[in-house]
């Protein structure tokens, strides 16, 4: 195994650590109005996600830096190649973070309203769209012999990766309404529980059309074997979620993101994004990487760090282990 | 293409305001996680209650800043890879590594602790918050220099060869890209003039509730820490500016040439005070200036050659082949004149202030005052008069903007000086763009972002007024009984949490 196919892993479970963590802040922004009844309601799932949510979004900048630092091709071509779609993200996760920050700080309600309204919304839209750009990157986009994207938007909506968009909308709030029931206490999270169920039948049906699509039309032995991971990490989710066993729901329904992004890097490799044009021009793990000498350093790098941030940030999840109802939101601001 | 709309030109304006509007932020945030540490600090080493109002209330403002310079921030991340394609492909190998370290290192300490910081009140033993909030402080840190050093390496690359098949710079020497003067002034001079921002700050809004005599004790105590901040991080800018001078005279000539406006080289060569000039025709109409001053900040010598605009041009275009090789000159000028002149007023208001505030030293003993009073502003023997006290606080107050616009011009001075070069010498900034987005594309996100950035302005300036109007919060019976075990005490299961959202 050569140093460029250790950082595509290495990319891969950054991918996995951002969708596993971001994946269920995203389900509790898309539950503030699709669970919460009141304004304590959504507050106390904002809450649960509070002082843990900025952290979650570093995996996606550091997936970004990463992907810069050991394959710059494949940076430059998915960024630019996916412009718009990423514009849009962009702005979601701006807005979204100072939602977060900004919603309680004044006691108006057209202000909070408002706040809520883009919690959601900047929730539910990047929920929807990294399921897009990532069944495109599966799919093949039109990538030329200079390695460049030159399709259009429009050529990044088809029905498969508008599948793929659904799967990673409702598995996300699946996930989010999993770890709701986990991290509640009161009536909101018997009602998430139910709700999870509902959600999980959902998921399940459109996951397992959009996964064996995907091991049909480009999978092999290993895609399979994560797909079936995946598919049984769901299932068991969904049960033991009836069975209210609200701790082993979560990480089976954490599970099922991993063996998922898994299984779609799966299928890529070596190919980083492969070319719908011609398959000579595909961007791989050799053409579009770094030297030797650049992903040395980057190793030794992420060796030291990345462990230390798993560390602290379990921490961060051990301090706030308590379960939080509406009892412990205070009306100050 | 038109050239006004020419994507590069678009990919630039874009990047000028999505970059200095982020930089409005970064040099608070520095500044402001080391000064509420600092403060904290105090309070658990001395129980002072004042020092933990303190502590909350410069806390709230500097989470209202990190907001917003979290949220720019992702934008830095993402933007080569949008607007700057084949910059992104070119440099990857190596301006990707020490982005990667950012965020690897730096970005996980800030979000992460940050977290922990602001809602573990009543989650943490007090050591341990504190500890918290210092991580965040040493995040901030961490992340400037790897940003800086990266930044450096477009001043002025070294560590690298060419890979004339790939096409592209391919690091040899990591270290020297961590360690060249350029990033070690750089990070020298950015750290200074953003403690030069933050002690600005908290100078200035003391100083308007010490104008209207309110919250006596915490504004007393900030003043104060924010002149000795703002004094020290001035002469710390002044200083680390000149040694950065001398580095760019060395690398980038036509930058420092560009900044003085000097068209022809000369020994000695002046300091220019004001210059007017024809750009096309290479001369100045109109010129004020200090003999030698220039060649001794060069170099360190009085009658030194200092070379100017033309000579540079004609020796890159030796080098490089035909073209134009300066930037925009008034730009580079001016910019020099802003960064400099904001950043020196703010320090000369800072000496000005902690002299007129003195404690003890040369101060008539019945002119001292105690703790809960206003101190008195004294020139020499006698107290100012109230409209002259008056005066000053105001002055103070709007001496908050200064160091800000210091530090955006300092930037656009140092980025439009190297132009038309991204990477000096190596890779020029239309050779950078993506070449498969559309002018449509960027002039979306161009406009996006902006009219956002707009908004989120309004939204930020006007949540800020009000919590610095609203002054240190009164401390609650939870605030000064802060739980002794990690996860907090369970002595009451159903007290609402210290902080929520």
């Amino acid at each position: 195994m050569q140093l460029h196919d250790v950082w595509f892993v290495l990319i891969a479970v950054l991918w996995i650590g951002y969708f596993f963590l971001e994946g269920f802040d995203f389900g509790i922004g898309v539950l503030t109005k699709l669970l919460a009844r009141d304004r304590a309601e959504k507050r106390v799932l904002i809450n649960t996600i509070g002082p843990v949510w900025d952290g979650n979004e570093v995996w996606l900048l550091t997936a970004g830096g990463a992907t810069f630092a050991a394959f710059p091709e494949w940076y430059a071509t998915l960024f630019s190649g996916f412009y718009l779609p990423l514009l849009l993200i962009l702005i979601c996760l701006i807005i979204r973070g100072v939602a977060f920050e900004y919603r309680h700080k004044r006691s108006e309600d057209r202000w909070q309203t408002n706040w809520e309204h883009a919690i959601f919304w900047t929730s539910l839209i990047p929920a929807f769209l990294w399921g897009v750009a990532f069944a495109n990157i599966v799919r093949g986009v039109k990538i030329d012999q200079h390695l460049e994207y030159v399709g259009s938007l429009f050529d990044l909506l088809n029905v498969y990766s508008l599948l793929g968009g659904l799967v990673t909308l409702t598995l996300f709030t699946f996930h989010g309404a999993v770890f709701a029931s986990l991290k509640t206490v009161g009536d909101i999270r018997d009602r998430s529980r139910a709700l999870a169920t509902r959600l999980g039948v959902v998921t399940a049906v459109l996951a397992l059309a959009f996964l064996i699509w995907t091991q049909v039309s480009r999978g092999d032995g290993g895609s399979l074997i994560a797909m079936v991971v995946a598919v049984a990490a769901l299932v068991a989710a969904i049960g033991f979620n009836l069975a209210g066993r609200e701790g082993w729901s979560f990480a089976l329904s954490g599970i099922t993101i991993a063996a998922a992004v898994a299984m779609l890097f799966l299928t890529l490799f070596p190919n980083v994004m492969p070319s719908s044009l011609n398959e000579a021009w595909n961007l791989t793990v050799t053409n579009a990487s770094s030297t030797p000498y650049t992903l040395k350093i980057m190793t030794w790098c992420a060796g030291v760090a990345a462990p230390l941030v798993m560390l602290y940030q379990g921490w961060t999840y051990w301090v706030f282990r308590k379960r939080i109802g509406t009892q412990h939101i205070a009306d100050a601001h | 293409m038109d050239l006004a709309l020419a994507p590069e030109t678009l990919a630039r304006w874009q990047f000028g305001i999505t970059t200095v509007y982020h930089f409005l932020f970064v040099p608070l945030t520095i500044s402001l996680a080391a000064l509420t540490a600092g403060l904290q600090t105090a309070w658990v080493r001395t129980e002072k209650e004042k020092y933990l109002r303190a502590t909350k209330f410069w806390g709230k403002l500097f989470l209202i800043n990190i907001a917003m310079g979290v949220v720019t921030g992702i934008v830095q991340e993402f933007q080569f890879g949008m607007n700057w394609s084949d910059y992104s492909r070119f440099v990857g190998d190596i301006f990707g590594a020490p982005l990667a370290f950012e965020a690897l290192i730096a970005f996980f300490f800030e979000s992460t602790f940050i977290g922990l910081w602001i809602f573990g009140w009543d989650k943490l033993p007090k050591k341990i918050h504190l500890a918290c909030i210092w991580m965040v402080s040493l995040g901030t840190v961490l992340s400037a220099y790897f940003i800086l050093a990266a930044n450096s390496w477009m001043q002025h690359p070294v560590g690298y060869r060419m890979n004339e098949e790939r096409g592209r710079a391919e690091l040899t020497d990591f270290w020297r890209v961590l360690t060249q003067d350029t990033a070690l002034t750089q990070f020298f001079h950015t750290i200074t003039a953003a403690f030069l921002v933050g002690g600005a700050f908290m100078v200035g809004i003391s100083a308007f509730h010490l104008a209207r005599k309110k919250h006596i004790p915490v504004m007393r105590s900030s003043l104060r820490v924010g002149l000795v901040v703002m004094i020290i991080a001035g002469m710390g800018t002044a200083l680390s500016g000149d040694m950065l001078g001398k580095v760019m005279f060395k690398q980038q000539p036509m930058k420092m040439a560009a900044a003085e406006a000097l068209w022809d080289g000369e020994a000695p060569a002046p300091f220019s005070v004001f210059a007017y000039g024809d750009v096309d025709k290479g001369h100045n109409k109109v010129a004020i200036e200090i003999p030698g001053l220039l060649s001794f900040l060069a170099n360190n010598d009085f009658d030194s050659f200092v070379p100017g605009i033309n000579d540079v041009n004609k020796a890159e275009q030796e080098k490089f082949g035909p073209g134009d090789y300066r930037p925009n000159i008034p730009v580079a000028y001016w910019g020099f004149r802003w960064m400099i002149g904001f950043g020196m007023a703010s320090l000369g208001i800072g000496v000005l202030g902690l002299w007129l505030t003195r404690k003890r030293f040369l101060l008539p003993p019945g002119l001292r005052t105690g703790e809960d009073e206003v101190p008195h502003l004294v020139l020499f023997k006698k107290a100012l008069s109230p409209k002259f006290s008056q005066l000053y606080w105001l002055v103070a107050l709007w001496t908050m903007c200064f160091p800000l616009l210091a530090n955006s011009w300092g930037w656009i001075f140092t980025e439009m000086g190297r132009q038309p070069w991204v990477v000096y010498g190596v890779l020029r900034t239309r050779d950078a763009v993506s070449p498969n987005v559309s002018q449509g594309e960027v002039l979306t996100s161009m406009i996006g972002f902006t009219l956002l950035y707009a908004v989120l302005a309004v939204i930020e300036v006007r949540l800020m007024v009000k919590y610095v109007k609203a002054g240190p919060p009164e401390l609650t019976e939870a605030d000064l009984n802060p739980p002794t075990k990690v996860g907090g005490d369970d002595k009451n299961a159903d007290r609402p949490m210290a902080f929520s959202y």
